[in-house]
């Protein structure tokens, strides 16, 4: 009966804090939910990523391979083949359904990569006002002049090319950018009352980092996060187009490299060429669209700009 | 000599005294010793990491290049044991990096796999088609950009605003590639329209010296062009429009049509100027990817410069060639980026330059 006051209290301050968050997150849905072009983004990109989670159902994987390809060899569209078929006879809409999964992969799989990396370095250098501090900062300064493709390409070449290398190449080069967002808004949250006070509480940087800058960067790095996978979709077309990654996995780009590289391009076979180019724009303009709306909501001021 | 801008700069950098008594021209007087050694030293720190990256990259990533190298031709241990001791892979790692760095600054980069020429050379050779690409697409895209988007943020919300914002955010989606390889297919290999050529940079039977040769060059190069100018030009805009937008609130353009400017005036003398600044930064930042975009349209317009060459580089793989192309992308990049300080630092007084 006497000890019964003491838990209650503690469970209800977490509640309080969980109640808050909800409610936080729900503002941002709400908000979110106001924003055309970010739900318009949303909703592509959940039809994208059912296609490329069920595509075994859509189309027959067996027509994937090209000793299964029964179709003529770059036949534009007709009935049987929508989309027309490639330089190897195999459906065109087949291959772009199979397609979708390689660049959705990797572009999650990478920006998982680059926002871990990105993060830590950001708060870390934005906190401390060391050495170490100062070394992070131009250590992101200088990464972020390495011209990208180049740098990802030696690490392609270097690395051989797997689908693990390619999202470890796109995760490791993308990084910087989010670092310097986030460093920028670890600066600003540094300057508030409650870190203050946390310091003069004996907090060590760990302390302060986890606890009080992680929370209220999160936001912003959800927002980047959207943003960055865009860039990543992108980097392992182009990846893929030059001809690296996974030879036997189909994607968007090894698709456009063929069309490319076995002159269906130079022989006007547009089928081989549209699809696949604007199933990368519309994914990429998606994660954008979706991108922009969350920074508006994280960062309002920004608002004005778009 | 005295120009008003030059004596306001003056003034705010505190820089007026008994060490810079006179200034000669107006751009060498424009920068302190102190910026521009700042400036110097920054560069030459950034390409030393540059040079670090490249030496971890193709010695500590890829422990064993000599498996690389020798792909199905050197399968035997005395082979491989042979390339390692030619290359110098016995040696321990610290060795190795103190060679790398002579080498690196007597531009001794090794001989090229697959042209059997000393990197250097074939880097000197195709750098020029490159420039010649890459330098016109980058200035028509920034001029071309920054007017589209002032133009865009000056009447925002309006009709052309909303169209071409979303035309521009449709080209920033768009790999650039992607937009040559559609250009290649209706404006080079169809027959009807198929009017330019579909690739290189000469025609046989030209002498590219001649009238007609840079002509034909210059023929050549208009699908290319176009297609990053116009990639670039999606990018540029949208900077620049997010910029004015910024500028736009501020109290000075108040003032500026209060004292009875007409709107063109408000716009030249106090609001472009000031959304300029922030353009400068993010174009030198953007260098970084025109590389890229040089790798890419070469390929797709068969264009023989340093593109080109490094995803040739790629197939083979040609690791010295390679890493020779690594280290003058990047440091083309460090270089035009201290170019954009000083840019940056003479159209902004505030700096301290």
């Amino acid at each position: 009966m006497t000890t019964a006051p003491a838990p209650p209290r503690r469970s209800s301050a977490r509640a309080l804090r969980w109640k808050l968050r909800r409610e936080a997150w729900g503002r941002t849905w709400a908000k979110f939910r106001a924003n055309r072009a970010g739900m318009v983004g949303l909703a592509v990109l959940l039809v994208f990523a059912v296609i490329a989670v069920f595509a075994p159902l859509l189309a027959d994987s067996h027509e994937l391979r090209v000793s299964a390809a029964s179709g003529p060899i770059l036949a534009p569209p007709s009935r049987k083949y929508p989309l027309g078929t490639d330089d190897n006879g195999r459906s065109i809409l087949t291959l772009l359904i199979f397609g979708a999964r390689v660049p959705l992969l990797v572009g999650l799989m990478a920006t998982v990569i680059s926002m871990v990396i990105g993060t830590i370095v950001g708060m870390a250098s934005g906190i401390s006002d060391g050495w170490a501090g100062t070394v992070l900062f131009r250590l992101t300064e200088w990464f972020i002049v390495i011209p990208f493709l180049p740098l990802a390409l030696v690490l392609a070449t270097l690395l051989g090319g797997s689908l693990l290398s390619i999202i470890v190449v796109i995760g490791i080069t993308g990084w910087p950018a989010t670092a310097l967002v986030i460093r920028a808004q670890t600066f600003s949250v540094r300057e508030r009352p409650f870190m203050e006070r946390a310091r003069v509480l004996g907090a060590g940087p760990w302390h302060l980092m986890s606890k009080h800058v992680f929370p209220n960067v999160l936001p912003l790095v959800f927002a980047n996060t959207t943003l960055t996978v865009a860039g990543s979709v992108l980097a392992e077309t182009t990846l893929s187009f030059l001809g690296f990654g996974d030879p036997t996995a189909v994607s968007w780009g090894t698709m456009l490299n063929a069309a490319f590289g076995t002159g269906a391009v130079s022989l006007g076979a547009w089928w081989a060429l549209l699809p696949p180019g604007i199933c990368v724009i519309v994914v990429v303009l998606a994660f954008t669209m979706a991108g922009q709306a969350l920074e508006d909501i994280v960062n309002p001021r920004l608002k004005e700009g778009r | 000599m005295t120009s008003p801008s030059i004596s306001t700069a003056t003034h705010v950098d505190g820089l007026v005294g008994p060490g810079f008594p006179h200034r000669r021209s107006r751009l060498a007087g424009r920068f302190s010793r102190r910026f521009v050694l700042t400036q110097f030293a920054g560069s030459a720190c950034a390409l030393m990491f540059v040079i670090v990256v490249n030496f971890f990259l193709f010695r500590v990533i890829n422990p064993h290049p000599e498996r690389t190298l020798g792909r199905g031709k050197a399968r035997t241990a005395e082979d491989l044991e042979e390339i390692r001791r030619r290359l110098g892979l016995d040696e321990s790692l610290w060795m190795q990096f103190g060679k790398y760095l002579k080498q690196v600054f007597t531009g001794d980069f090794g001989v090229s796999f697959q042209y059997s020429k000393p990197v250097p050379d074939l880097i000197g050779e195709r750098v020029w088609p490159t420039l010649l690409l890459v330098l016109p697409a980058t200035v028509l895209s920034i001029w071309l950009g920054s007017r589209l988007g002032s133009r865009q943020a000056w009447k925002h919300g309006g009709r052309f605003d909303r169209s071409t914002s979303a035309f521009a955010t449709v080209l920033y989606s768009m790999p650039e590639w992607w937009l040559g390889l559609l250009l290649f297919m209706v404006f080079a290999a169809n027959p009807v329209f198929g009017v330019f050529p579909i690739g290189g940079l000469h025609s046989p039977g030209v002498a590219p010296m001649s009238v007609e040769g840079v002509a034909d060059t210059i023929w050549h190069l208009v699908l290319p062009t176009t297609t990053l100018t116009v990639t670039y030009l999606a990018e540029y805009s949208m900077i620049m429009r997010s910029s004015m937008l910024d500028v736009m609130g501020e109290d000075y353009l108040l003032t500026g049509r209060a004292k009875g400017l007409s709107d063109r005036q408000v716009l030249h003398r106090h609001a472009l100027p000031n959304a300029r600044l922030p353009m400068t930064t993010l174009i030198a930042l953007n260098l970084a990817f025109t590389v890229g975009g040089a790798i890419t349209i070469e390929t797709v317009f068969s264009i023989p410069g340093l593109g080109l060459l490094t995803s040739e580089a790629m197939r083979i793989p040609d690791l010295p060639l390679l890493q020779g192309l690594f280290l003058v992308f990047s440091a083309a990049v460090v270089v035009a980026n201290m170019v954009a300080n000083f840019i940056y630092a003479l159209q902004d007084p505030r700096v301290k330059a």
